[in-house]
């Protein structure tokens, strides 16, 4: 754990100590397991927009990809009556694929992915509308899929299995990101492509792959969110949760220059956010106010992590500087290598 | 020619370890093309940077109408009507050709809102682009002129500002036969109308056409300086050179082996019209040796798969290998140290760790997952084979030394086992004791049967280092050179394209 996550996580205890300083009702265990199932459900997108951002992307299409897999998902359980464990494969197949073409236009055609996300952003909301001719699709008294609804929104000894399932995820993901070699290559690509092309790394399919492991969690998270609401209307299904999962990321010290961010970080984001959107519950705050406050203290955050960074930079170029100096500047090779026999190894030989 | 521009007398430019210049003087005389010429890093740049107002030197004074400074300000020289037409051109591509003329000091409608007059500003190029005889409007994008057109639309420039002399680095290194005529005559046309021009290139051909003198520099010195009739390239290259090389060879321990890397009519993107044919042996050193441009970059990026070839071939021991990608390229042992290691060769924000084994880190991982005892292992053996300075291998790569930063990129590919190894400057902006070091690895390796081409603008270092030297010239090799045939002298000749005069044994 570094210090940006350790400060992360001090910041979580203090504003939850405080707020249940004020309001006791905060702290109380029905409050927990709630913030908990929300933890859940918005951390698990939150990590695959997390891996697309330590690339030095950004995926804006996740809360319209909810919509259009959620009205599918719920038309193959319901209208095609599909036995649920082909279509949560239907689902999660269609999340990776849809993220594989994202990572597709990314990568090889070369575009910006803001633009191509943003696209999908729109492309996505409007399909799924159409599909739905706007109507709202919703579970009927039946159980069509009580097996896989109990997996999604039980729980175990309390604990909700979104968030459970969150844990789970974070540590394969902790082992992917921070253990693996693909890992280390996401990091690489993310803080210098060209680097990274230099030593011989598939840099476009590491790319395309945190795309597509993105796409695929939207899919997961599509399934949680479709039997947390139990419905799914089109056009507000996952409205602006891309927002939420690029603020946790943000939060959890991603850079959106990319090359930065852990899975603890991203985790923490989340769950910070979570309680500040509980903390306006509970202190009885405006709930319009909901947006602001958030915004608020992600601006405070950011601000504060690169004060400290940049402090953190010059402490070490001042190192830096006493360790090697004296050194030559770069201008001054440019205009002339240093030259002569000094320049040339000390044995001998036969003379030029 | 009595008439003094403005005079640079005793200019020293130093930096820490380096002279860059060294009590240098230089007259410019109205309405005269005065030739600037000398090898890769004599120190024409640096010069003119000095005369811009970019740098200060050291010491020295420039003369300007009756007043001296200490130095000057990019301001002051323009003032004093000094004007640059740069060798990457300065240009804004999104903006048309008379907002590139007038940046930074737009003709405004005037009022508080400070909006741009555009009409004023295209009636007052117009006339310059006429007498130029440009074929283009005001309102061109630059985006859509070509490298000659955008040469104008900077001396269109130069010409705005009322210049009195301009300043040309190396104008023509991507025109073509037709474009550099063109240019040619703008320059007399320049002259006949008392405009003086500094032409720095390293054409001598061009310089022999159009300047009415010359000055050599070489090593921060001015060396010499021959007069209209005085010119010849005979005499030039004498000047430019003019140096006993003390350079020590070591000769391999045994001599090259059969076998080796064959590039047979490769063809780069920079150069589709050119082909390459490159030889080197296992065990050799092959110096590749050219001005700055003449595509040995290209040529290394090429074999190395970040451009993959456009035509020809690569063939390793006489068997053809396949470079579509560095992934490629590396899964046949052929690695590249590439020119500039911040941006391409480090990730610099990474720790050295790391950095030394990005190239290979599935050989230290099992089912994917990075061991980190092994890696460490790894790390910790090139740090120690390499003698890189540090105190810990968790150290970020920026907080090292250029040598060491170069030497990490180095222990990047040692760690694994390279057949060829194309090395872009290896030294430039290392100090001279990582110099020595890194000369001796790569000889190192060249004894353990690795085939090395060394690219390099160092004339010293090239003729020092290598077994052969192939010389290229604008995208193909020119000759090679045998080690009895090492001199800068021809060198240089093979590098501008003229044929060696004789096979002259060099005098030892």
């Amino acid at each position: 754990m570094n210090k940006k996550e350790l400060g992360l996580g001090l910041l979580l205890v203090v504003i939850s100590a405080v707020t249940g300083a004020i309001n006791p009702a905060f702290l109380s265990l029905v409050n927990l397991l709630n913030m908990a199932n929300l933890i859940g459900l918005f951390g698990v997108f939150a990590l695959g927009e997390g891996l697309v951002i330590i690339t030095g992307g950004i995926d804006l299409s996740l809360g319209s990809m909810f919509a259009l897999l959620g009205v599918v998902f719920i038309d193959l359980l319901t209208t095609y009556e599909v036995p649920w464990p082909l279509a949560l494969l239907a689902v999660l197949l269609g999340g990776l694929a849809l993220g594989g073409i994202q990572g597709f236009l990314v990568t090889r055609l070369k575009m910006q992915p803001f633009i191509v996300t943003l696209c999908g952003l729109l492309i996505y909301r409007g399909a799924a509308r159409y599909y739905t001719s706007d109507s709202t699709r919703g579970f009927g008294y039946g159980d069509e899929a009580a097996t896989l609804s109990s997996i999604a929104s039980g729980n175990v000894a309390g604990i909700p299995n979104t968030f459970i399932f969150l844990i789970i995820l974070a540590l394969v993901l902790g082992v992917l990101l921070h253990r693996s070699v693909y890992g280390r290559w996401l990091y690489a690509v993310g803080k210098n492509e060209e680097a990274a092309r230099f030593s011989g790394i598939n840099t476009n399919m590491v790319i395309a792959t945190a795309y597509i492991i993105s796409g695929g969690l939207a899919g997961v998270s599509t399934v949680l969110f479709v039997f947390y609401t139990n419905s799914v209307s089109p056009s507000s299904f996952g409205n602006f949760y891309e927002l939420y999962a690029i603020a946790a990321a943000v939060l959890g010290g991603c850079s959106l220059r990319g090359g930065e961010g852990s899975i603890l970080g991203i985790v923490l984001g989340t769950a910070l956010l979570q309680v500040l959107q509980n903390l306006v519950n509970i202190l009885g705050i405006p709930n319009s106010l909901n947006f602001a406050v958030m915004g608020t203290v992600i601006l405070i955050g950011v601000l504060a992590d690169h004060q400290l960074q940049a402090r953190r930079r010059r402490k070490m170029a001042l190192a830096g500087l006493a360790r090697t100096a004296p050194k030559s500047t770069r201008e001054g090779q440019q205009g002339a290598a240093p030259r002569g026999v000094d320049a040339l190894p000390v044995r001998t030989g036969d003379q030029a | 020619m009595a008439d003094i521009l403005f005079e640079l007398a005793g200019i020293s430019k130093s930096y820490p370890g380096v002279m860059a210049l060294d009590d240098v003087s230089l007259r410019v005389y109205r309405g005269e093309v005065l030739g600037l010429i000398g090898e890769n890093g004599a120190g024409k740049s640096t010069l003119m940077r000095v005369l811009g107002g970019v740098i200060a030197p050291s010491e020295g004074v420039i003369r300007i109408g009756g007043t001296d400074h200490a130095r000057m300000t990019v301001n002051e020289a323009t003032q004093a009507g000094i004007a640059f037409v740069h060798q990457e051109l300065n240009l804004f591509e999104n903006l048309d050709v008379a907002a590139n003329v007038f940046i930074g000091r737009e003709l405004l409608v005037g009022g508080p809102l400070k909006l741009v007059d555009d009409a004023k500003m295209h009636a007052r190029v117009m006339p310059l682009l006429e007498r130029l005889g440009a074929d283009f409007t005001p309102d061109t994008l630059v985006d859509n002129l070509s490298i000659a057109e955008r040469q104008l639309v900077e001396i269109a420039k130069a010409l705005s500002i009322d210049a009195r002399v301009i300043i040309m680095d190396e104008p023509t290194s991507s025109l073509t036969i037709s474009e550099t005529e063109r240019l040619l005559e703008v320059i007399a046309d320049l002259k006949a109308h008392g405009i003086s021009v500094i032409y720095i290139s390293h054409r001598l051909s061009e310089i022999m056409t159009c300047a009415d003198r010359v000055v050599v520099l070489r090593d921060g010195r001015t060396v010499g300086e021959l007069a209209r009739d005085q010119l010849s390239h005979a005499a030039m290259i004498r000047l430019m050179i003019g140096r006993d090389l003390k350079a020590l060879h070591t000769p391999p321990k045994r001599s090259p082996q059969p076998g080796g890397c064959d590039i047979v009519g490769l063809v780069t993107s920079a150069f589709p019209d050119r082909q390459v044919d490159l030889s080197v042996r296992h065990g050799e050193i092959l110096g590749l040796a050219g001005l700055v441009g003449a595509g040995r970059t290209s040529l290394a990026r090429a074999a190395f798969g970040i451009d993959p070839p456009l035509g020809g071939e690569i063939r390793i021991d006489d068997a053809p290998i396949d470079v579509a990608s560095p992934r490629e390229a590396i899964r046949q042992g052929i690695y590249l140290m590439p020119e500039d290691r911040k941006k391409s060769g480090l990730v610099l924000e990474l720790p050295i760790r790391e950095n030394v084994t990005l190239a290979s880190l599935l050989n230290y991982a099992q089912m994917w997952l990075v061991s980190a005892p092994a890696e460490r292992k790894a790390a910790k053996e090139q740090v120690r084979r390499l003698s890189i300075k540090v105190p810990s291998i968790d150290m970020e790569a920026v907080t090292l030394s250029g040598g060491n930063q170069q030497k990490v990129v180095l222990g990047k590919w040692l760690s694994m086992q390279p057949r060829v190894m194309f090395f872009d400057e290896p030294t430039r902006g290392v100090d001279v004791g990582a110099k020595s070091e890194i000369y001796a690895l790569m000889r190192e390796l060249a004894d353990q049967g690795v085939a090395i081409v060394m690219i390099s603008s160092d004339m010293e270092e090239v003729i020092g280092v290598s077994d052969r030297i192939a010389v290229m010239h604008e995208g193909s090799v020119s000759g090679v050179l045998e080690r009895p045939q090492f001199s800068e002298y021809n060198v240089l000749q093979l590098a501008i394209g003229q044929a060696l005069e004789t096979v002259e044994a060099a005098a030892p």
